[in-house]
């Protein structure tokens, strides 16, 4: 059974995936929208690479005080999985900022609503 | 061991590769080698699907590793239907998409391509994967390389793009971090591991948040009401080819994964009983058909019209899959294949009007049915289909969900169900009036409008055909394919 909510790691998810998730919703300017993705996504690395930890354990690579006693290492698979997310979050943020870049060419600005409104006028 | 799950969506990702190195020798090769991936990964698909039939289902260890420790490929009856329902529009979309692309953005055309392969290589990666983490890894694929291919064309489609971004990460996102909790409930990633291991766990506080964020995560990328938010603007910003591309495939793959999570994942008795998964999907679905329907009857734009007819096809779908019977999945599993068929030929009927006319008003439409008479007579098929009248394939589909509703005994779901096809019929009416009844008011048009060139025009009609041929063969799909897959339901 899994410890929900009752460490400091689970906490510290908590704060990030809230901060992030206001940052995307609840911010009016373009880029705090990215910087806001940014922080939910780091919320999940820090989930997955927390619940790879094991107390006393060490890093794992083979070690021959410890052998093959599986306690005796930390799991590395949810780092390995983060890897990946990381890259994938790379390439959403690349191309949200490509975006951006291409919003502002047009409306020349990143406040969505002067974005709306300059849409507004121009159609 | 038979390579077929891993040759289908590794056709498209290496077609994706060569197609930037081969548009630096010659622009027109993109296309070339675009053409013959999705085809061939056509071919695979098909021999997959004879070979599940005849043979039973393929599992597939990536370089050789057995699961859980590795990463498992799966074709079986669900999931080899879907990757030919995707690889076969996939490819009659992308014959049409040639011209059409080099009208509206021809500086663009090796890239488009590019990502258009990138686009159903994750679509099929998602069908065929058995792991967990790899479909998120897929869905990601699928999902960046829309939000690129989205903003490509109209002004407006980037800030369009860009919400779907924001939308789409917090989905991918919510996936992710529901595999994570499962993941740490049970040890494994393989779809059939976690199945077996997970009743032991069913009632920890760590696999309720698993579901209710993987079906929240899926859900907003299926676009079921009221997480459909992002879904009309960039059905009308895309290119034309984009948009035939998206709209019949993206949000059907998503509907796939969820139907894939309740059949596989989580067993179906535990997401009804003891969760009530399956039956907010269902409401949900039919709030979707409702709202769907009259803010379409609503829209002049045509696209728009046909984005918010998504809304209430997505709805059947969710539907069928909440009702959580075979009847009720077999609807579903039919539905997926007939939308995809005829919300394809739709929007490539939009892309030709564009393409001849530039116009997007339901309003400038009038006498188009004599200018355009085979374009027109293919979009006739596939309204009276979505209206669901027989022998049209959207007529089975909704029949099964009908008597999926009544095993259950909700007759609401009936009422909307049937409420829902005269509102279908309101808003497709009205275009059929336009093109056919009324006499254009502007005689002296500079340029008369006639049928689009016949790579654009052929798959127009092929997918109008495609829907009476389905609807004809309905049975066939049902009694071989389908019913196999709903079994497990019993």
């Amino acid at each position: 059974m899994m410890r929900f909510a009752m460490n400091y790691y689970d906490l510290m998810t908590a704060a990030l995936l809230v901060i992030g998730l206001y940052g995307m919703v609840g911010k009016r300017n373009l880029l705090k929208k990215v910087i806001g993705m940014n922080i939910f996504q780091t919320a999940i690395f820090l989930f997955f690479i927390q619940g790879g930890t094991k107390p006393g354990a060490t890093v794992p690579v083979w070690d021959p005080r410890i052998a093959s006693e599986a306690a005796g290492y930390i799991n590395p698979l949810p780092h390995v999985l983060i890897l990946t997310a990381i890259v994938v979050s790379v390439a959403t943020t690349g191309v949200a900022l490509a975006l951006l870049i291409t919003i502002y060419r047009r409306y020349g600005s990143l406040e969505e609503a002067t974005i709306l409104e300059r849409m507004r006028k121009s159609s | 061991m038979n390579h077929l799950p891993v040759l289908i969506p590794i056709t498209l990702l290496f077609s994706a590769f060569f197609i930037p190195l081969a548009g630096f020798v010659k622009r027109e090769l993109a296309f070339v080698i675009a053409l013959a991936g999705v085809f061939l990964s056509l071919l695979f698909s098909a021999a997959g699907l004879f070979t599940v039939i005849t043979a039973g289902e393929i599992r597939y260890h990536l370089g050789g590793w057995p699961p859980p420790v590795g990463i498992e490929y799966a074709l079986d009856g669900l999931s080899a239907f879907m990757a030919t329902v995707v690889t076969s529009v996939g490819t009659l979309v992308l014959v049409y998409s040639r011209r059409s692309i080099l009208r509206e953005v021809p500086e663009r055309f090796v890239p488009m391509y590019a990502l258009l392969m990138l686009l159903l290589a994750g679509l099929c990666g998602i069908i065929v994967t058995a792991d967990l983490f790899n479909l998120f890894v897929f869905l990601e694929i699928a999902s960046l390389s829309a939000y690129a291919l989205m903003a490509v064309g109209d002004e407006r489609g980037s800030l369009a793009s860009f919400r779907y971004l924001m939308l789409g990460s917090i989905a991918g996102s919510f996936y992710v971090l529901g595999v994570g909790f499962l993941y740490f409930s049970t040890g494994s990633l393989n779809m059939a591991d976690v199945a077996q291991l997970l009743p032991a766990v069913h009632h920890s506080r760590a696999v309720v948040a698993a579901v209710i964020l993987i079906f929240t995560g899926l859900g907003l990328k299926m676009a079921l009401f009221p997480l459909h938010l992002w879904l009309p603007d960039v059905y009308t910003y895309a290119p034309s080819a984009v948009s035939g591309l998206i709209a019949p495939l993206m949000t059907k793959v998503a509907a796939y994964a969820i139907v894939r999570m309740s059949l596989t994942v989580f067993q179906p008795h535990y997401l009804h009983d003891v969760l009530p998964v399956t039956p907010v999907i269902a409401w949900l679905g039919a709030a979707g058909i409702l709202y769907g329907s009259i803010m379409a009857i609503a829209q002049s734009d045509f696209r728009r019209m046909l984005a918010y007819s998504s809304v209430s096809q997505i709805g059947y779908i969710g539907l069928g899959i909440g009702l959580a019977n075979p009847l009720g999945l077999i609807g579903a599993l039919l539905h997926i294949l007939n939308h995809a068929f005829m919300k394809a030929c739709l929007f490539l009927v939009a892309g030709s009007i564009r393409f001849r006319t530039g116009r997007w008003k339901v309003s400038s439409f009038a006498g188009l049915g004599r200018k355009m008479p085979w374009t027109m007579a293919a979009f006739t098929v596939a309204a009276l289909s979505m209206v669901g009248i027989p022998p049209a394939a959207g007529f089975f589909s909704k029949w099964y969900l009908l008597l999926g509703g009544i095993d259950r005994g909700n007759w609401f779901f009936v009422a909307t169900i049937l409420l829902s096809s005269l509102l279908t019929a309101v808003y497709f009416f009205r275009v059929l009036e336009q093109v056919y009844a009324v006499h254009s008011r502007e005689p002296s048009t500079p340029v008369i409008p006639s049928d689009p060139p016949a790579s654009m025009l052929l798959p127009t009609v092929i997918l109008g055909v495609g829907v009476l041929v389905l609807g004809l063969l309905n049975s066939v799909i049902v009694s071989r394919i389908l019913e196999p897959v709903a079994a497990a339901l019993k």
